[in-house]
């Protein structure tokens, strides 16, 4: 990687200042506060990272680093400052020409970020006219922004319209136009949030590349500790609108000093954590609301070494060694904070496969062409055991948990059994006893629940029509779920959207284990939600499989996550699965190639994994796919000659451990270092139009 | 004018939605822990209350109300808001000047204008509602199973709808009129005909979308029915684009009915008070300088149909907030 | 692009296939005896089997069919039962109607994208409510309505507002001047729509995303507006346009009463009062014609505007 040069302390002004800010939002009259006093810098050429869950305040901290306040927003008390300029005192034309010249700002969702209907080079020119270059100058200069953020092609691409760029691509055009005026400050807001892993790691090695090219200090807002800690230097930890912790990466996330970082770090399953070793560590409580009124120290609700004085007295910023700070006035009992409980209870696995996928494939027809979005997936389930399913989009995981669960016929000649028997294509055909044994848990419980019932009916319904009970006995079973996730009865009779997140989540699970299913599949049930909440729903989950000797399909594409909770993984390509095993040997010794570079991808919490192995190209069509092995186009180990031409067989490795592909363990054991500046991103073809 | 119809759905009264707030404020924050309410009562009470509190607090709707509820005294209670009748020959004689001896003067035929008013409410508001509430039925359901369906029924279908859609629905209704009859039933039923595609449309976009919902796929992997789906599961979250779409259409309805009669299609009896009928009768009195008799039926046609409007922008609002 | 203009092209002529059987099996359902419903209770014999013949009701259905595709094709309207031919009829209403088609878009388009524009800009001041609500409240009050008002309070009192709107052989300025009120008629009554959807398309691009990094980037308010939000704020608005369009053609029965004006309303009133059954069909199939064209024009504009939709089939 690239060292940071040291910044010459006294003398260069701070990219960002920030002092004292407090801003609120007016909402129908009342302002709600959102920022309460929030103090940091980003000093010149280094990266800063604000971490916190959502709420928290940090994307409006970002807009504010560029005076971008919304219409009901208002700055209170603070400063804001950047390379000496006071923003909040500069007048309208300084600060566009502050905006335009001296820094820049990457947002969330790219293809939101982009006018649709400009081409792209005349979107990424924009960002050099403003600086007063003319418009043939500055499509030349938009020529070598886009070659600076290392998209082949460039040519073809400023010709584009954005619908025709995938989501990567945009982001990296976006960087480009942020690079135009060569920044003193770059803001990047939850850059990657959205994007698959692969894409994710490409577009973080973009900017931990240009970095050593740039002049650009780097503020990057994200939820994602992972992220914060392989980009950054240096990060703050926000809660309720306030920084509670700041320090170098290594400091902050090894040796964290307030009980909110502590207990956010116990949350995620780091360091390859199992459900067997110990429960997730659910911070209690909820984050307040925006808004809310809150005692001085935003966080003793929730904070098991809290006292009546947190409630009364500002807690001061306590320096722990140099440069880490905490805000807390005990910081000294930071080891009070409980560590999250051992498990003691016994995951056990049945013998027996309770639900086989036998040769499954589902090809749809779109538009004349066949899409196979399945080709040839074997997959098994015993009692009681977790399989995680790994992919990207447009790997089949959805269209998989679907045709499992009937909405979906699967293909000639593949079939779906239950304790061996054949299961009817669609759920509508299906016997009873065959539909209570899958059920479903999805990402997104806004659109899973029906916003017109009430939880009481939502559960209800299921348990009538799965398990035909009605009447009382069926208002008994709803109160019994209830209880076993949690849920009070004062829940039973709310709708969803009076409900948070994770309370509409255990509903959603509530409901899937309404009719005592033998296989439940969870397609992202935690993405949506923040990480405190996802360990609560983790916990849950393991305990619900404990207890009822359920097993699951859990597709995630978080990796800790996944490795945490499941026996065993499969990894999914393109409607193909690439690899299967138990989840230990999927952490050692060697993966499929593809596996291999998922897993270099992801950015971990702990530190910057060994070799990153980018992946060239980008994911093929499911309706044209590669011929040979499917994965040969991008695969870094890619055998000319034999991997474009045959189609590899599931070969074993060990017991248990599956991958298709015709290299052997010795060539896999080979260790490929790749230069991640060398590889250029591809557009993809574009459909006819 | 025809029943403005748009690719955008709801036409005319009822307001594109924009209720976006601005970039940055505070959005529902999705991934918080944080109940949203305090609980406690059901749910549904407690957001219909606070629509209801807005909707009755709302000037627009109480306008709107105020009118419509006159109107409707008119038509079922003639007598109560006037003593003469609809056809009597008063002593003010024809054309007199209204704020004079009668209120609103006399037309031509010697009939007192305000009688005429009161008493022409009825056949409007006989047959735009029950056109309107025909109408609405037929396209809410066709809406929700072509939404849900989809398939080459429901691209047949929709042909047929556009077809039917690219002529304006007076010239669609005269041809109608023409051929069947000019009976009451047959307006009822030629006006609700002419509605249904418009509706249709508009349901139908929104089962599209709700069908795309995960609650849907839910229910198909319990093995629901279509039937189920359609009728307890989508239809419960379409109710309030149905109830917009009603007072909308009801406003269309007046206007198309109020026009028929202008152009004289309507009803057995030439002589009998109707608002389209009389301006049709009495407009060429204009140029004349006896502008009230048929200023004034032109006036309760436009009241009307404001005063269904603001109820049903108001509600629209309400169901929004 | 070709692609999207072909299959628009298609879809039409399917839509304009469908309204033909539509218009043809009209008269074929109609109970009882259709050709003395049109020609009137008292007509004579000879009246009545004239009738019939124009309505073509002598003719097998496919037969029917066949004759009305073949007068939409050719041009070729036939003639009335008075002998006069419906050509010479259609295309002199069809003139009248776009004379006053044309003044009042001349009106309408630049008032009503002002007032949603400064509504959009203005959102939530008093200026915004007013905008909106006038024009909640004016929508659908029907044309002849507010004709009648024009005529009673502009037209009678004032020598400028002319009461009757045709002014044959006159030179343009007049004709303009003759056509003034139902031209305000139709502004009052689609100010309110076409200014709703205009402000709810702007507000949708103000706050859009692009709009935002268009800020950020530098950019001034008026580099934003031009290069960024008009675009894709006018969207909306073109699409209703083009049905509005159709619409205007046809439906202005009423108000072409009101001010004794020959355009294509007219024309279908008298057909169907005089029982000229081929000026009817012809007058219908036309106005039919030019909403599809009118949408199909609109749709195109739309589809420059906003590449994305050149990829989609042009309906959903």
């Amino acid at each position: 990687m690239t060292t940071v040069e040291e910044p010459p302390a006294a003398t260069q002004h701070a990219a960002l200042s920030i002092d004292g800010l407090e801003m609120s939002y007016m909402v129908r009259g009342t302002p709600r506060a959102v920022l309460r006093g929030v103090t940091f810098d980003v000093r010149a050429g280094e990266a800063y990272g604000l971490v916190g869950e959502s709420g928290c305040g940090k994307s409006t901290t970002a807009y504010a680093a560029l005076r971008y306040l919304p219409g009901n927003g208002h700055i209170d008390a603070g400063t804001v400052t950047s390379d000496g300029q006071e923003l909040t005192a500069m007048s309208n034309r300084e600060l566009r020409e502050f905006r335009a010249r001296k820094a820049s700002m990457v947002f969330q969702d790219p293809v939101q970020a982009v006018n649709p209907v400009l081409k792209i080079g005349r979107q990424v020119a924009e960002a050099f006219e403003v600086m007063g270059q003319s418009k043939s100058e500055a499509k030349v200069s938009a020529l070598h922004a886009l070659e600076r953020v290392r998209i082949a092609a460039p040519e073809s691409v400023m010709e584009r319209y954005p619908h025709q760029l995938s989501g990567g691509m945009l982001q990296r055009v976006v960087i480009a136009m942020g690079l135009a005026c060569d920044p003193t400050l770059l803001v990047l807001d939850e850059p990657t949030t959205g994007l698959d892993a692969t894409v994710e790691a490409e577009v973080l090695d973009l900017v931990r590349d240009l970095r050593s090219e740039l002049n650009s200090a780097i503020l990057l807002i994200a939820h994602n500790l992972g992220v914060i800690r392989t980009m950054c230097d240096r990060v703050g930890v926000m809660y309720a609108g306030r920084i509670v912790e700041e320090g170098t990466v290594d400091e902050v996330f090894d040796n964290p000093s307030h009980p909110y970082t502590k207990g956010l770090l116990n949350s995620i399953p780091r360091k390859g954590l199992r459900k067997t070793d110990r429960e997730l560590f659910a911070i209690p409580g909820a984050a307040p609301p925006i808004g809310a009124s809150l005692p001085t120290c935003t966080y003793v609700d929730r904070c098991p070494i809290g006292t009546d004085l947190c409630r009364t007295d500002v807690p001061p910023i306590v320096e722990r060694s140099d440069g880490h700070w905490t805000r807390c006035h005990f910081p000294d009992r930071i080891g009070d904070v409980p560590e999250p409980d051992e498990v003691t209870v016994d995951y056990d696995i049945g013998t027996e496969q309770i639900i086989g996928v036998n040769h499954v494939s589902k090809t749809f027809r779109q538009r004349g062409h066949d899409v196979p979005a399945l080709v040839g997936v074997d997959l098994g389930f015993a009692e009681g055991e977790t399989l995680g399913l790994v992919g990207e989009s447009g790997s089949g995981k959805s269209t998989l948990a679907k045709t499992m669960l009937g909405v979906h016929e699967a293909d000639e000649g593949g079939e779906i059994t239950l304790r061996g028997r054949t299961m009817a294509g669609k759920a509508t055909s299906r016997i009873t006893e065959s539909v209570r044994a899958l059920s479903m848990v999805f990402q997104n419980p806004d659109s899973a629940l029906n916003r017109a019932w009430t939880v009481r009916r939502i559960l209800q319904r299921s348990v009538v029509k799965l398990t035909g009970v009605t009447g009382d006995a069926a208002d008994r079973r709803v109160e019994e779920i209830a209880e076993a996730m949690q849920l009070s009865s004062r829940h039973l009779d709310m709708r969803p959207r009076q409900l948070s997140g994770g309370l509409k989540q255990r509903v959603a699970i509530a409901r899937a284990f309404a009719g005592d299913p033998a296989v439940v599949v969870c397609d992202e049930p935690t993405s949506a939600l923040d990480v405190s909440v996802q360990a609560a729903i983790l916990n849950l989950l393991a305990r619900l499989q404990n207890e009822e000797r359920s097993s699951y399909l859990f597709i995630s594409h978080d990796i800790g996550v996944v490795r945490y909770l499941s026996d065993r993984i499969a990894v999914m390509y393109l409607g193909r699965i690439m690899e299967i095993g138990a989840t230990e040997t999927m952490f050692e010794g060697v993966n499929h190639p593809y596996t291999e570079a998922l897993l270099s991808a992801v950015p971990s919490v702990d530190g910057i994994a060994e070799d990153r192995i980018p992946l060239v190209g980008s994911i093929p069509s499911p309706a044209n796919p590669p011929p040979g092995c499917v994965f040969h186009t991008r695969c870094h180990r890619a055998i000319k000659g034999l991997c474009e031409v045959t189609v590899p067989e599931m070969v074993e490795l060990s017991p248990g451990h599956s991958i298709k592909c015709h290299l052997t363990v010795e060539q896999l054991k080979e260790p490929i270092h790749i230069d991640t500046d060398a590889v250029l991103a591809e557009p993809a073809a574009l459909d006819e139009s | 004018m025809s029943t403005g119809d748009s690719g955008t759905g709801a036409a005319g009264p009822a307001p594109q939605s924009v209720s976006q707030d601005l970039p940055g404020a505070p959005a529902p924050a999705a991934k918080s822990d944080t109940p949203k309410n305090d609980g406690g009562r059901s749910g549904r009470n407690q957001i219909r209350r606070e629509q209801r509190r807005v909707l009755f607090a709302s000037p627009a709707f109480i306008i709107g109300v105020l009118i419509v509820l006159f109107w409707i005294v008119a038509a079922i209670f003639p007598t109560l808001l006037t003593s003469a009748g609809e056809k009597e020959f008063v002593e003010a004689g024809p054309n007199s000047k209204p704020f004079g001896d009668s209120w609103l003067g006399t037309d031509s035929s010697g009939w007192d204008v305000y009688t005429r008013i009161i008493y022409g409410a009825r056949p409007i508001l006989i047959v735009a509602p029950i056109a309107t509430a025909l109408a609405i039925i037929v396209g809410t359901l066709l809406g929700l199973i072509m939404g849900y369906y989809r398939g080459w029924v429901d691209e047949v279908l929709s042909r047929v709808l556009e077809a039917i859609l690219s002529i304006p629905v007076i010239l669609m209704a005269i041809l109608v009129v023409t051929t069947f009859g000019k009976s009451t039933p047959i307006i009822v039923g030629t006006i609700a005909l002419l509605f249904v595609p418009a509706i249709t449309r508009t349901i139908r976009s929104a089962s599209i979308a709700e069908s795309d919902l995960d609650y849907v796929t839910s229910a198909k992997m319990r093995g629901e029915s279509g039937l189920f789906i359609v009728s307890r599961e989508i239809l419960p979250n379409v109710v309030g684009l149905v109830v917009v779409e009603l007072t909308v259409r009801l406003g269309y309805a007046i206007f198309t009915y109020a026009t028929l009669a202008f152009l004289g299609f309507v009803g057995a009896n030439v002589t009998d008070a109707d608002w389209g009928v009389d301006v049709a009768q009495q407009f060429n009195q204009i140029v004349n300088d006896r502008w009230w008799s048929s200023i004034f039926p032109a006036t309760a046609i436009a009241s009307l149909v404001i005063g269904v409007n603001l109820i049903a922008d108001s509600i629209d609002k309400a169901l929004k907030s | 692009m070709l692609k999207f203009i072909a299959r628009r092209l298609f879809l039409a002529v399917v839509t304009l296939a469908i309204l033909l059987v539509i218009i043809t099996a009209i008269p074929n359902l109609a109970p009882g005896d259709p050709a003395r419903k049109v020609a009137g209770g008292t007509a004579s014999p000879e009246r009545l089997a004239q009738v019939t013949e124009d309505l073509g009701l002598n003719d097998s259905i496919p037969q029917q069919l066949a004759n009305t595709a073949k007068s939409v094709l050719t041009l070729d309207f036939g003639t009335s039962a008075a002998g006069q031919p419906v050509s010479d009829i259609l295309w002199s209403s069809l003139g009248n109607s776009t004379k006053l088609v044309v003044l009042s878009l001349v009106l309408i388009v630049p008032l009503s994208i002002l007032g949603g524009l400064i509504a959009a800009f203005k959102k939530d001041t008093w200026l915004d409510r007013v905008i909106v609500n006038v024009g909640v409240a004016f929508s659908a009050v029907p044309d002849f309505v507010a004709g009648v008002f024009l005529l009673a309070f502009l037209g009678v009192p004032y020598e400028f507002f002319k009461t009757q709107a045709s002014a044959p052989g006159e030179g343009p300025i007049t004709q303009i001047q003759h056509l003034l009120l139902p031209a305000l008629a139709v502004l009052a009554v689609y100010f309110g729509y076409l200014a709703r959807i205009t402000r709810a398309g702007t507000i949708n691009a103000l706050d859009a995303d692009y709009t935002r990094t268009a800020f950020m980037r530098g950019l001034s308010t008026r580099k934003v507006f031009r290069n960024h939000v008009a675009r894709n704020a006018l969207q909306p608005t073109v699409a209703v346009l083009g049905t509005q369009l159709g619409y205007l053609f046809g439906g202005m029965v009423a108000l072409e009463k009101v001010f004794n004006y020959p355009g294509v309303g007219k024309m279908i009133l008298d057909a169907v009062e005089g029982a000229n059954y081929p000026a009817l069909r012809a007058g219908v199939l036309t106005v039919a014609i030019i909403y599809m064209l009118a949408t199909l024009a609109a749709d195109l504009l739309v589809a420059y505007m906003n590449p994305r939709t050149r990829q989609s089939l042009g309906d959903n």
